[in-house]
């Protein structure tokens, strides 16, 4: 059989079993085995979300998970990725920070939360605290590995043409460093992304993609749950493909440093 | 998370400064200090801001206080029996996760059939935090253990689907040859040849979902309404403005999450797939 | 009657942008106990051929009868050594990896061990009867890999340049070790190759195929007395013709 044969099976077979479980739910949902608030049509979560979305609250509620989780990594940008290099570069940084972070690193971002609720009150500075937490620690160790593991034959190359320590550090750390450093943002994103929707359940008000989600649940609203678990899934699904696939692809990708994923 | 990341995640180890090999006794002392030093400095920032008083005492106690609290907490029993209704929620959930992921990757890297049928689904479900999840678990199977084991299972399942799916395709064409040429049947071929060559992408699927069972688990018990949990006592004393028992929950998760990272299957690595020289220490 | 025909055989790959011819109409045959070398560029289809014979491509034309039935897939009357030194199994030991085959012909633990003990002894190798692979070099894992082969006795070795990975002095050492091998055991064996010297000082016959889509272009006997010195005029003889039947298709392609 031909490999264009055999691809074509491949997506009917997709097509199909999704259009299978969509009407294994459907048809369970109409059963009147469930009831309608537990398990709303397919119709009814496609109505709410297309509601919330002409309403501007399901805008809302992104927009403000958005604006904490960019706060939260941007945050764990700005702060892990100079240590990162520092102790990739310096013996006594890597010597004083490292065993912290390899203590913190392993609490999960989430436990953080009751203590920061105490301490920071509910609300916006909880949460992006919390997401600072999860994305910090992916991109400082990824940074500090990716610094480390520059090949030193690039160093002494770069050496013997001449290069200074700032030529050095921009023209050939940076970029020998960047597939790690990329990942390690991917990373953080991915735990930041999980943190928020976390902290939001727990600590937000209002507001959030987390806490409307949360909130569905005291009023059996389970339409609204799924509708949200939609846009999440999507958000989260274009920043991956979109922003981090694109950064990769100008840069690493097309160095050669790393294969592109195989499809 | 694409299907990639899942593979790649969490590749980066923090090789702790604990680690380098030391040879005398003096040599280790000396690598001991060192790895103290830096948590000496920041526990006496943290005494000196407690004792200054700029914060309220309850809700920035000293570490004296905090050490105290650890030891009434565990010598009283409450402690202990937190840790360890977590612990056997963490097993349950996890033990799902792993049977159904390893089952379901492996039919789908032998069987054609199965990953047209499972890889929409999983790729359609994963990508969404498994918190997000957490609600409609609820809702649906109600407050409790049953809900909170399900989702911790369901929610750390997909690491393990995707490594081990990963890791069937993965096996060399080369050993399957060889081993039809020397007369392997299909079921033999899967028991010596596909299996073993599959499993240094199981453990890690196994590790990385063993990590998210467990960070997962910590906010479910927040949630859930459970009468015990390291969860549900760090939570329930935020009430009470009980710092003191916050951060000692706080740290016997941190110390449990480190052994369950770092040990759990680093001596079934080391027995298998490390003696083979699949994998690296 | 020879031991193995190929008649006419042909493999086009299907590629998901487009067809790929792999071999085109390619004809011999083989002797019982011959040693055959298949020699051509890297491209024309000699690791093609060669994994239609194992049985583990099926020709798209042609039939190849082993003692006189056609083939229909792989079989234990072949034994397959590949390239590449990652075909041993990590997970087993170099005595494990050789019992492989006689373990799935169920023969008893002490027996195979026995008998895996012997072939590992033929490739000298004796000495590391309980490493992982991974604890050795390229050279010693295609030994394990060649003692692997041969343990559940084949009447067949098909070899798809073994020793093209390794460090030229190794290679001989590994070319004088195979020749007493065969010497010994008398296997019908196929063995491809792009190295001329390594063809000649090897094989009692050569096939010599032409660049992409692969053929016969010509077969050249090797009647020289072994063992063969490689610095004998004859032998530099033999090594330039083949040269000249290579070098006159790549200057035409
Ligand atoms: N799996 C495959 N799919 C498509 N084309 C292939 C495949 N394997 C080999 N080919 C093509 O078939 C031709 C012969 O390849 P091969 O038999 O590997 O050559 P050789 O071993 O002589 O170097 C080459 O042009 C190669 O590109
Ligand atoms: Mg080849």
């Amino acid at each position: 059989m031909s490999a264009n044969t055999e691809r074509m099976r491949s997506y009917r077979r997709a097509a199909v079993t999704l259009l299978v479980v969509a009407a294994l739910y459907e048809a369970s949902a109409r059963s009147g085995y469930f009831a309608p608030a537990l398990l709303p049509t397919l119709p009814t979560i496609g109505r709410t979300l297309f509601a919330m979305l002409l309403d501007g609250s399901m805008l809302g509620h992104a927009l403000y998970t958005f604006y904490r989780v960019m706060f939260g990594f941007g945050l764990a940008i700005v702060v892990a990725l100079p240590l990162g290099i520092l102790m990739g570069r310096f013996r006594t940084v890597e010597g004083f920070f490292l065993p912290l972070a390899s203590a913190l690193m392993p609490v999960p971002s989430l436990a953080w939360v009751p203590v920061f609720i105490l301490w920071f009150g509910l609300g916006n500075t909880t949460t992006v605290l919390v997401v600072f937490y999860a994305a910090t620690f992916p991109m400082l160790l990824n940074t500090w590995s990716g610094v480390r593991s520059v090949n030193p034959l690039w160093l002494r190359a770069a050496g013997t043409m001449g290069a200074d320590e700032n030529a050095m550090f921009w023209k050939v750390i940076i970029p020998g460093a960047s597939p790690f450093i990329i990942t390690g943002m991917r990373q953080a994103f991915l735990r930041a992304w999980i943190a928020v929707v976390g902290a939001e359940m727990i600590a937000a008000s209002n507001w959030g993609l987390g806490w409307v989600i949360f909130d569905a649940k005291e009023f059996l609203n389970t339409d609204i749950m799924l509708a949200s678990l939609a846009v999440i899934g999507f958000i989260g699904f274009v920043f991956e493909r979109l922003v981090f696939g694109s950064l990769e692809r100008a840069t690493i990708q097309r160095w050669g440093m790393v294969r592109a994923a195989k499809s | 998370m694409t299907l990639r990341d899942a593979v790649t995640a969490e590749t980066a180890r923090a090789d702790v400064a604990l680690a380098t090999p030391a040879r005398g006794i003096g040599d280790r002392l000396r690598s001991a200090a060192l790895t103290a030093y830096p948590f000496v400095v920041v526990g006496a920032m943290w005494e000196i801001v407690a004792h200054l008083g700029i914060f309220p005492p309850r809700l920035f106690p000293t570490l004296e206080e905090v050490a105290a609290t650890f030891v009434r907490l565990t010598v009283m029993g409450i402690l202990p029996h937190h840790a360890l209704e977590t612990l056997a929620r963490l097993s349950a959930g996890f033990a799902l996760a792993a049977v159904a992921g390893v089952v379901i990757g492996i039919a789908m890297g032998r069987s054609r059939r199965a990953e047209d049928i499972f890889l929409p689904l999983v790729s359609i479900i994963a990508p969404i935090p498994g918190i997000a999840y957490a609600p409609l678990f609820l809702l649906w199977f109600g407050l409790g253990n049953f809900a909170t084991v399900l989702l911790v299972g369901f929610a750390s399942s997909f690491a393990v689907i995707i490594n081990t799916w990963t890791g069937v395709k993965a096996v060399k064409e080369i050993w399957v040859r060889s081993a039809q040429s020397m007369g392997a049947d299909n079921r033999r071929l899967f028991r010596l040849v596909i299996l073993p060559g599959a499993l240094p992408y199981i453990f890690t699927g196994l590790r990385l979902g063993m990590a998210q069972a467990w960070r997962i688990l910590v906010v479910v018990e927040m949630l859930a309404g459970v009468q015990w949990g390291l969860g549900w006592m760090i939570f329930g004393a935020r009430e009470f403005l009980n710092t003191d028992v916050m951060l000692a929950g706080v740290a016997v998760i941190g110390i449990i999450g480190l052994v369950l990272e770092k040990h759990v299957f680093q001596r079934l690595e080391d027995y298998t797939v490390v003696r083979w020289g699949m994998m690296e220490q | 009657m020879p031991h193995i025909e190929i008649r006419d055989v042909s493999l086009i790959y299907d590629t998901p942008s487009g067809s790929v011819p792999g071999v085109q109409g390619v004809s011999f045959s083989i002797e019982p106990s011959e040693f055959l070398c298949i020699v051509g560029p890297s491209g024309c289809g000699k690791s093609t051929l060669l994994n239609i014979i194992a049985g583990f491509l099926m020709p798209t034309g042609g039939e190849i009868r082993i003692g006189g039935k056609i083939i229909t897939g792989h079989g234990m009357d072949r034994g397959v050594v590949f390239q590449d030194f990652a075909q041993l199994f990590p997970w087993r030991t170099a005595l494990a990896n050789v019992t492989f085959g006689l373990e799935m012909k169920g023969i008893s633990k002490a027996e195979r061990e026995k008998i895996a003990l012997e072939q590992l002894r033929l490739v000298k190798l004796d000495k590391f009867v309980r490493s992982y692979p991974h604890h050795l070099s390229g050279g010693m894992q295609q030994r394990v890999a060649i003692a692997r082969a041969l343990a559940y006795n084949p009447s067949v070795l098909l070899m798809d340049e073994p020793f093209a990975a390794l460090d030229a002095l190794t290679r001989d050492e590994m070319q004088r070790l195979l020749a007493d091998v065969w010497r010994e055991t008398k296997k019908t064996v196929i063995y491809v190759t792009h190295n001329v010297a390594e063809a000649v000082y090897l094989a009692d016959r050569v096939v010599v195929m032409t660049p992409h889509p692969g053929t016969v272009k010509t077969e050249i006997p090797i009647r020289l007395a072994r063992p063969r010195d490689p610095l004998s005029v004859e032998f530099l003889e033999h090594q330039k013709e083949l040269l000249r039947h290579l070098g006159g298709e790549a200057g035409k392609a």
